[in-house]
């Protein structure tokens, strides 16, 4: 919306060039992390947060409320999300006794 | 325009799942299993009756449609929830530890979120269906949390599962970005004629064919297939082989038709690709697998390839051939929903001495001890090795009709080479059934009732469709009006 008034002022590119870094982020940080499922956790909170970031860009570019609507629905999903994967995530360490990511391997074939 | 009254069948599932799980956190829970069994069934029933008699049109300020195509999936998840409940209504004298009344309940909310993605009229709509459904999946993954096997299917189904929908919803929010709009009827308008191309657009329609493709475990995103199948309890697996696919089958085919459906040649091409692979990829990676369950990952993974080759002929201009692809895609969907259905109830059978067993020779000489389940597996592995006049060569007949037609030749050539090759190992198991001397181990545990009435009604389905096919394709006729129609 600002995007006329100082030459250096943020527009909706800038917005959408760092959601784009956030989520390229997210998704390397759960394909090249090799050390455990926390960091994984972490990862997927990135990309939702840069999806959000993407919807509320847009939302203010189009002088349109339903992007940030959306954003309140990701972000509820996203803290129910985050809690069933701690909670996974427990009983997998109760099971294993390591969360490392090498070691989630007795499935393969 | 609330018009609320429409969506009735999902809000009476919503209530009655509360109801249920406050029941069933009352005192005494060592025995709520089966009676909280039995209240979801109820529900589940309810529910059926109330889509079959639901009205037509939008509701939620066009957030919730109401349609012949939304009803007739419907149906179908609700068929298939019940059936797989069914299944594992035998974890009460089996397996202590499983029967636990979360289970049903958690069933009921991931049908309730089947019931929300078909009914999807809105991109906001469509996102919180499935991820109603995903939540309550990866819970059911992991539901046997004693077992170090179930726990890692229900960590990597999660892990997996979050980054598709995490790709799902990047690909919204560029939609919503350059489209200006998450309603599905406002997306279709403004993506017609010149507007249709534009680059955001493309790369929004490519994410969210990935987080899709993801959820029905298409190649290239199969890959937490067979490791989540051959973890996740059987009643579990066969719950994932059935109706989430098909909610997520024609959510694709819904997001692809009606907001995309200008974009038909950007999207049948990778749609093309997808359905080649998970053909190929279902019919050669399951020759080598001992372990059932692994094996019927990958036939899953096949089945979704040819289910594919369906929509890809709805891409095609002809409005003719679009309407068959449709009605074929469903046609499939609906017959692979009881066929696999069926087949893991004879999985979930396999038990020796109360444990459950997994490989294909654990199948050994049953036709000697179990005469009746071999037959039924018989006429089940059949019916996917698509033998006539079972109801599996019927729905691969259409596929394939409607991929000639639409001049798509190469797919059906892929399409029958593959069947071919994939006959090889469920006639494999045919063959250990009825021709190899009886497993060493003895024969496997007497088959619970359950799992018997499951069976018998998939399989009488499957024998016997060929009798009575009309309703059935009247069903997916009327289905596809509603959805090409408007």
């Amino acid at each position: 919306m600002a995007g006329d008034i100082t030459e250096m002022a943020i527009g909706l590119a800038h917005y959408l060039i760092v959601a784009a870094i956030l989520f390229v982020l997210g998704v390397f940080g759960i394909f090249l992390n090799r050390k455990n499922v926390i960091v994984i956790l972490m990862s997927i909170e990135l990309i939702l947060l840069s999806v959000n970031l993407n919807l509320v860009a847009f939302s203010s570019a189009l002088g349109d409320l339903t992007g940030q609507v959306f954003a309140m629905f990701v972000l509820t999903v996203a803290a129910a999300e985050a809690a069933i994967g701690l909670a996974i995530l427990v009983i997998y360490f109760r099971n294993k006794g390591s969360i490392e990511v090498e070691a989630i391997s007795t499935l393969k074939g | 325009m609330m018009n609320w009254t429409l969506a009735l069948p999902e809000l009476v599932l919503a209530c009655a799942g509360l109801g249920i799980l406050g029941i069933g956190v009352l005192p005494r829970r060592q025995d709520m299993f089966f009676p909280v069994t039995m209240a979801v069934l109820g529900a589940l029933v309810l529910a059926g009756v109330l889509t079959i008699g639901q009205g037509e049109g939008a509701a939620f300020a066009g957030q919730y449609v109401s349609d012949a195509f939304a009803r007739f999936g419907k149906v179908l998840i609700l068929i298939g929830a019940a059936l797989s409940l069914m299944l594992a209504l035998d974890f009460n004298e089996t397996d202590r530890d499983l029967a636990r009344f979360e289970y049903p309940v958690l069933i009921l909310f991931a049908a309730l979120g089947m019931m929300l993605m078909v009914s999807a009229n809105d991109l906001m709509t469509l996102y919180l269906g499935l991820e109603m459904q995903s939540l309550a999946a990866y819970v059911l993954a992991a539901f046997n949390r004693d077992s170090e096997r179930s726990a890692e299917a229900g960590l990597k189904y999660f892990v997996l599962g979050a980054l598709a929908s995490g790709l799902l919803l990047y690909g919204l929010s560029l939609l919503y970005g350059f489209a200006g709009t998450t309603n599905f009827d406002r997306l279709a308008d403004t993506l017609t004629g010149e507007h249709a191309a534009s680059l955001g657009l493309v790369v929004g329609l490519v994410f969210v064919l990935a987080g899709l493709a993801f959820k029905i475990s298409a190649v290239p995103f199969h890959m937490w297939t067979p490791d989540v199948y051959e973890g996740a309890p059987t009643p579990v697996t066969a719950f994932f082989a059935s109706a989430p696919k098909l909610a997520a089958v024609v959510l694709l085919a819904r997001v692809l038709l009606q907001p995309l459906g200008e974009l038909g040649a950007q999207w049948g091409q990778v749609v093309w690709l997808i359905a080649a692979g998970s053909m190929i990829l279902g019919a050669f990676a399951a020759i080598g697998q001992r372990n059932i369950k692994r094996l019927m990952a990958y036939s899953s993974i096949g089945n979704i390839g040819y289910a594919l080759i369906g929509l890809v002929a709805a891409a095609s201009p002809d409005p003719a051939v679009r309407d068959e692809g449709v009605r074929s895609l469903l046609f499939y969907m609906a017959i692979y929903l009881l066929m696999t259905l069926g087949a893991f109830a004879v999985l979930a059978a396999m038990r020796r001495r109360g444990r459950p067993v997994e490989a294909i020779e654990d199948l050994a000489g049953l036709a000697r001890s179990d005469v009746g389940m071999a037959i039924w597996m018989l006429v089940f592995m059949f019916a996917m090795a698509g033998v006539p006049p079972l109801a599996g060569f019927w729905s691969k007949l259409f596929v394939f009709r409607a991929a000639i037609e639409g001049g798509y030749v190469w797919l059906a050539v892929i399409g029958v080479v593959t069947s071919v090759v994939a006959a090889y190992y469920y006639l494999r198991i045919v063959r250990v059934m009825f021709f190899d001397p009886l497993n060493e181990a003895g024969a496997l545990d007497v088959r619970p009732a359950s799992l018997t009435v499951v069976m018998a009604a998939t399989g009488l389905f499957t024998a016997l469709f060929s009798i009575a096919p009309a309703p059935l394709l009247a069903a997916a006729r009327t289905a596809v009006a509603a959805v090409m129609g408007g």
